[in-house]
């Protein structure tokens, strides 16, 4: 694959904190991937994994502890703060909670046009863009003189997507977009997500816990774990065939609207919770739970190993030194 | 799936109301709900935010705050007796003893000053008068049986040594300590992680069949109801709009609201393009519309719906729907 197909391409990326002079939290820790133009990569783990860090650091809103990101072939993390505002207009955020993420002293009118006005953009004309905007994000042109409080959190969050699109952003990271609306309100948030990204060809890392909401909007998914990417693959393949043992487990807890299938389907069988990131262990990250473990994972971090076109698994178990 | 119930129900709701008397108006957030529950069984109570599920459940153990919510209407019968009729000294036997709760959120729920042991404890003393030694073994017991690794150490730790998933089993051991005959789970999960999500539901279901307790499930999450109820009530706008066995309810939903939730979930495996969905949103409680409440957002809306709001009828024996027109009818 070419670099010219990859609009965004993350190397070694590493985001340590230090809690104490004996305590590292290690939040990131040694992931790569790329995101290839027009694509949606789809970031999934629990809570902690580190997937809202990465996002993050793509934007440069965070600083790494190390590694590299590189955005249209421009190292990110060497630029300048000026030259890195001038190229965050090609890239923007959708955040998870839009009762937070909207001003609540501004109305939507400024809301949108101030990122235009930053950016130096569409000048002279931003009202008409930003009425064009929340007529295609399906709301009525009136919302221009209304505040955050008179609408409701989905609502809120078709103004938060057309605050992204008002800067016409190339890349957007996603993160937990629908986590915090209700189901039939979700659908209808996700359903524009993929219009709009299809639409303006945007290319998009699209963070979530719920792994079906993921494969609804990805192409292709990774997914973390404690800091590192277990496993990365075309959507379609990773529901078929993941490999990953914490994949596995992962598909296996999704309670699925079908009482059939759930009550008749085993009982779940992994047990302990995701452990700290603090100080993490040398070898696997998830050994202490992994029902597949072997000797070699408890000192030794698995190298992420190639299974298939795109489809690659961080687990000694792949590993042809190790009969896999 | 349709096999009449060979027992009396242990709960029995029927009519209530729950209303809020505020300075915007009266809110009427439970405004005519039915259901039963039997002994030993799963009951779902599914609903979006708002839709009146949380203060369903209050309101069967009166801990609804007065003022601005009272209770208008309605009678909760458990073990022969109407709940709403009790004295306060009554009720707080019950609760906690006969019908035990289960928040959502267990930091919020725990004392973060009080050792966990403790407050285990504390549900022993009060309703078997248990001293302070048979009390604290008895919660290293339960601490046990809801499969916390060395519960006799746990017994002293403060609710933030836990993790988020042993704090919610230390609030089930809380619940079941006395055998109540219904545990009440509102939201048990959804702050949990998936894996997590998936053991502690595991616990659940293992623990109250082998005590034969029933369980009220709230939440809004349809793969929960699918994994866990036997039957389930669909609530919107304060009302139970459909009420059914778990397999009929996801096989032929009758309400044109269940039909369009459950449409509208991305489903694992199956690659759609784009996801079915209710257009507008649910109304404000203290503005409902005329006539049936999701009436504005039902695709197949007819002059009657806006007009006077339909009674929860039965449309097949143990299969009830709050609908002029529903679905069954219409699709055959």
């Amino acid at each position: 694959m070419s670099d010219l197909e990859n609009l965004l391409k993350v190397d070694n990326l590493k985001k340590h904190f230090q809690i104490d002079r004996h305590r590292t939290l290690k939040a990131v820790d040694e992931v790569s991937f790329t995101i290839r133009k027009g694509e949606v990569l789809g970031l999934v783990g629990e809570s902690g994994c580190g997937k809202t860090t990465v996002g993050r650091l793509l934007l440069h809103l965070l600083a790494p502890t190390a590694g590299q990101v590189y955005f249209d072939g421009t190292d990110l993390y060497a630029l300048s703060s000026d030259e890195m505002r001038r190229i965050r207009r090609r890239m923007q955020i959708i955040f998870q909670d839009p009762y937070s993420s909207l001003n609540p002293r501004m109305t939507i009118g400024s809301i949108l046009t101030f990122p235009m006005k930053v950016q130096g953009l569409h000048a002279g004309r931003e009202l008409q863009r930003a009425v064009y905007l929340l007529d295609r994000v399906g709301l009525d042109k009136s919302a221009i003189n209304r505040y955050p409080h008179e609408f409701s959190g989905g609502q809120l969050q078709r103004v938060g997507i057309a605050r992204t699109l008002t800067v016409e952003p190339d890349f957007i990271v996603a993160d937990e977009p629908v986590s915090a609306l209700d189901v039939s309100i979700q659908s209808q948030v996700l359903n524009l997500f993929k219009e709009l990204q299809e639409e303006f060809h945007l290319t998009c890392l699209f963070i979530s816990h719920d792994l079906s909401v993921v494969e609804f909007i990805s192409d292709r998914i990774a997914v973390l774990y404690m800091g590192k990417i277990a496993e990365i693959a075309p959507a379609d393949v990773l529901f078929q065939s993941c490999r990953h043992p914490y994949t596995e487990s992962l598909f296996s807890a999704i309670l699925q609207p079908d009482p059939e299938l759930e009550q008749s389907k085993p009982p779940f069988t992994l047990t302990g919770e995701i452990t700290s990131p603090i100080n993490p262990p040398a070898g696997c990250r998830f050994y202490s739970r992994c029902p597949k473990r072997m000797d070699v994972c408890r000192d030794n971090a698995p190298p992420m190993i190639e299974v298939g076109a795109d489809h690659g698994v961080a687990c000694w178990l792949y590993d042809p030194a190790q009969g896999g | 799936m349709n096999q009449t119930e060979p027992t009396a129900p242990i709960l029995k709701v029927s009519g209530l109301r729950t209303y809020f008397f505020t300075g915007e108006g009266v809110t009427k957030a439970v405004d005519g709900v039915d259901f039963e529950v039997h002994r030993g069984e799963v009951l779902g109570i599914v609903g979006e935010s708002g839709c009146g599920k949380s203060v369903t459940a209050l309101s069967i153990l009166r801990l609804v705050a007065n003022p601005p919510g009272r209770i208008v209407d309605g009678a909760v019968h458990f073990q022969g007796r109407d709940l709403l009729q009790l004295s306060d000294r009554e009720m707080r036997a019950v609760r906690g003893k006969k019908i035990s709760m289960v928040f959502q959120d267990p930091l919020a729920s725990l004392n973060p000053v009080l050792r966990v042991g403790y407050q285990l404890a504390e549900v022993f003393r009060y309703h078997l008068g248990l001293d302070r030694v048979k009390s604290l073994a008895e919660s290293v017991k339960m601490l046990r049986a809801t499969e916390i690794p060395s519960p006799a150490e746990r017994v002293r730790n403060y609710p933030h040594e836990m993790s988020g998933g042993m704090r919610q089993r230390a609030m089930i051991a809380m619940a079941l300590a006395c055998q109540p005959a219904l545990m009440i789970a509102d939201e048990p999960t959804t702050a949990l992680d998936v894996t997590v999500q998936a053991q502690v539901l595991k616990l659940m279901k293992e623990i109250c069949r082998a005590r034969d307790t029933a369980m009220i499930l709230i939440t809004h999450d349809m793969g929960v109801i699918a994994n866990m109820c036997k039957r389930v009530a669909v609530m919107y706008a304060g009302r139970v709009v459909e009420y059914a066995d778990v397999f009929t309810l996801f096989k032929q939903p009758a309400h044109p609201y269940t039909e369009g939730l459950l449409k509208s979930l991305p489903r694992l495996g199956a690659k759609a393009n784009r996801l079915e969905s209710i257009e507008g949103q649910p109304p404000m409680l203290n503005n409902l519309p005329p006539g049936c409440a999701y009436g504005p957002r039902c695709r197949y809306v007819q002059d009657r719906c806006r007009q006077e709001a339909p009674p929860l009828t039965e449309v097949k024996p143990g299969h009830e729907v709050r609908c002029y027109f529903p679905l069954s009818a219409v699709s055959g």
